[in-house]
């Protein structure tokens, strides 16, 4: 059973059916990508699972769970947590409060006790604040940690944007594009970030990227939409041979 | 022996608990601790007028606080803050009055009731951004004012109702300066309150639902919970500053409690600087004391030219209207931010590069 099961989930804005009867599952622990030209419905597949959309019909499973009609914070509580595609970082907060916002569903300090602050609230604080040091220094950005997000250059705010999501300790972590704009040296490291996290956090991982290289490098399954219907499932291998991925996506390269 | 012409640099600290303070250097910590400790003493000093213009300042500092929490940190803009200050003060009213409590027990009840009732109000705040809350909110302001002019049997309609002084024991709060220590004790608290609430999680939660909802929410913020949260601790703040205008000019009635209030406690903190707790304040000084120095002004003025002093007054409200416009093109961030840029200035004084 895998760790996130989708269920011929159909996404419909009116007439437009941007989703149309999906399906597949996302085994634990793996990269999995999600692939397909603009407009295929991969962000609002990723929207589904994230919960900022609720399905037309179809039901999406976390850990063997239902959670279909769970609001967005909730799902968060239980784990899964997302990086945009365009950054909706906190632009005023400094990247360290960003970091400690993405701990917000692990910490418990209420109203009174945080306004009290002294005692519970502050070994709260520092207990976490521990946790986002290890994520800052993971993603080295330790020089930055102070700054305002909104004051930093792009590819850093994307590497942010991750670790926000990486700091709340996720069971699955969905990645929209976090290469988009960078050139190859920004994207080489944000590849081996990653591999890093999957590896040393044991982090199963969704992606969605245009790279080709970076995805069929990267990713132990690929399931390809277009139009927002399913065309294709399956390893690296099986999805660059696979005669309908190839019509509507990858393309053939003329040889003379 | 230190050298006095040099900013000492870098700022160690050796652990989360340094790095976490609101007031990080030594340095700093001693000019808040003389800040407010000439705060403390100058009531002593000063004359009664004074520390009577003084102790204004200051409940509306503790009002714009409040009103600072709702939309400056948490973006939801209010235009009833002026009707939540009149809950908060015929709250205290009604309890004292009425049902003789002491001031003790009734001014936080104030907050509490005053809390409710935001809290209500802000209930549309989930479905409803920006200009269409603030319209929303005006009808709160609306709806509290016509009940209170209206309830006669409780709030005795547009007469209003007269309150006392507070007292412990047989001490009672009557001169100015003691009411002023009275404002000042829980001015610090609400101050320091805030302050440590933006370095917790809540706080931060506030500033992400301002910043990005839908990110705030896809990481764990429950938008609906923090912002009716928001409504709640922002009335509260708003309920105890009405509760302590009441009973320091003794009296409520519904007219003190007008849009024109609303409006002004929105130019404190557009003034002061928004998402700022120490802009509320200077912004509450600011928009407090202007129209008093515009009195003195014209009266002056006045005296030279006699058949102007008509003309003069007029002139008053314009000036007022004028320094608002001003401050919205050259320092949108306010008058924390102004004192902020002068402090980073004489940070790399005399090479500011």
């Amino acid at each position: 059973m895998g760790i996130l099961e989708i269920n011929d989930v159909t996404l419909r804005f009116g007439g437009v059916v941007a989703l149309d009867k999906v399906s597949y599952e996302v085994k634990k622990g793996e990269i999995f990508s999600l692939i397909g030209p603009n407009g295929a419905g991969k962000t609002s597949m990723l929207n589904c699972i994230s919960g900022l959309y609720k399905p037309s019909s179809g039901s999406v499973c976390f850990n063997g769970e239902e959670i279909t009609h769970f609001k967005p914070h909730k799902r968060a509580a239980l784990g899964i947590a997302r990086a945009f595609q365009n950054i909706e970082l906190f632009p005023h907060l400094s990247v360290l409060d960003n970091l400690m916002l993405g701990r917000h569903v692990r910490m418990k300090t209420g109203i009174l006790s945080g306004g009290l602050y002294w005692g519970k609230a502050q070994k709260e604080e520092v207990l976490h604040r521990q946790k986002v040091e290890e994520v800052i220094d993971f993603l080295e950005i330790e020089h930055i940690r102070d700054t305002p997000v909104g004051r930093l250059a792009y590819g850093l705010q994307k590497r942010v944007e991750v670790g926000r999501a990486l700091a709340l300790e996720p069971e699955i972590l969905l990645l929209d594009e976090p290469m988009a704009g960078m050139n190859s040296e920004e994207k080489e490291d944000m590849a081996r970030y990653i591999i890093d996290i999957h590896e040393e956090m044991e982090t199963t991982i969704i992606l969605i990227e245009h790279d080709m290289g970076v995805v069929m490098d990267l990713s132990d399954h690929i399931a390809v939409l277009d139009f927002g219907k399913l065309i294709g499932y399956g390893t690296p291998y099986e999805i660059q041979n696979n005669q309908k991925v190839i019509d509507a996506y990858l393309g053939v390269e003329n040889v003379g | 022996m230190k050298n006095p012409f040099v900013m000492g640099c870098g700022e160690f600290h050796v652990n989360y608990k340094q790095d976490m303070a609101i007031w990080k250097i030594s340095r700093v910590r001693v000019r808040v601790m003389i800040m407010v400790a000439l705060l403390a003493i100058f009531p002593l000093i000063a004359s009664d007028y004074i520390v009577g213009l003084a102790t204004l300042c200051g409940i509306a500092a503790i009002g714009a606080i409040g009103l600072n929490i709702l939309t400056g940190f948490t973006g939801q803009i209010s235009i009833g803050v002026g009707a939540f200050l009149g809950v908060g003060g015929y709250t205290s009213a009604i309890l004292t009055a009425k049902l003789g409590l002491s001031f003790w027990i009734a001014m936080p009840t104030a907050g509490i009731i005053t809390a409710v009732v935001g809290g209500l109000f802000g209930l549309p705040s989930l479905r409803l951004k920006g200009l269409y809350l603030a319209i929303a909110t005006l009808a709160a302001q609306v709806i509290i004012l016509f009940v209170i002019s209206r309830w006669d049997t409780l709030t005795g309609g547009t007469a209003g109702m007269v309150l006392s002084r507070p007292e412990i024991g047989s001490f009672v709060f009557n001169s100015e300066t003691s009411y002023y220590y009275l404002m000042f004790v829980i001015l610090v608290i609400t101050t320091i309150f805030t302050l440590n609430l933006f370095r917790s999680r809540v706080g931060r939660a506030f500033i992400a639902v301002r910043d990005r909802d839908i990110a705030a929410e896809v990481m764990g913020i429950d938008l609906f919970k923090y912002k009716v949260l928001a409504f709640i601790v922002s009335s509260f703040f708003v309920g105890v500053a009405g509760a302590l205008l009441g009973h320091y000019t003794m009296v409520v009635s519904p007219e003190l409690y007008s849009i024109t209030v609303s409006i002004e406690y929105l130019a404190i903190i557009l003034v002061g600087g928004l998402g700022s707790v120490f802009g509320s304040i200077y912004g509450a000084v600011f928009i407090t004391l202007l129209p008093v120095f515009l009195r003195t002004g014209v009266e002056l003025l006045s005296g030279v030219f006699p058949d102007l002093s008509n003309v003069l007054n007029g002139m008053k409200e314009v000036v007022f209207g004028l320094v608002i416009i001003l401050f919205l093109i050259y320092e949108p961030e306010g008058l924390a931010k102004i004192w902020k840029n002068i402090k980073d200035y004489f940070k790399l004084w005399p090479f500011s590069y």
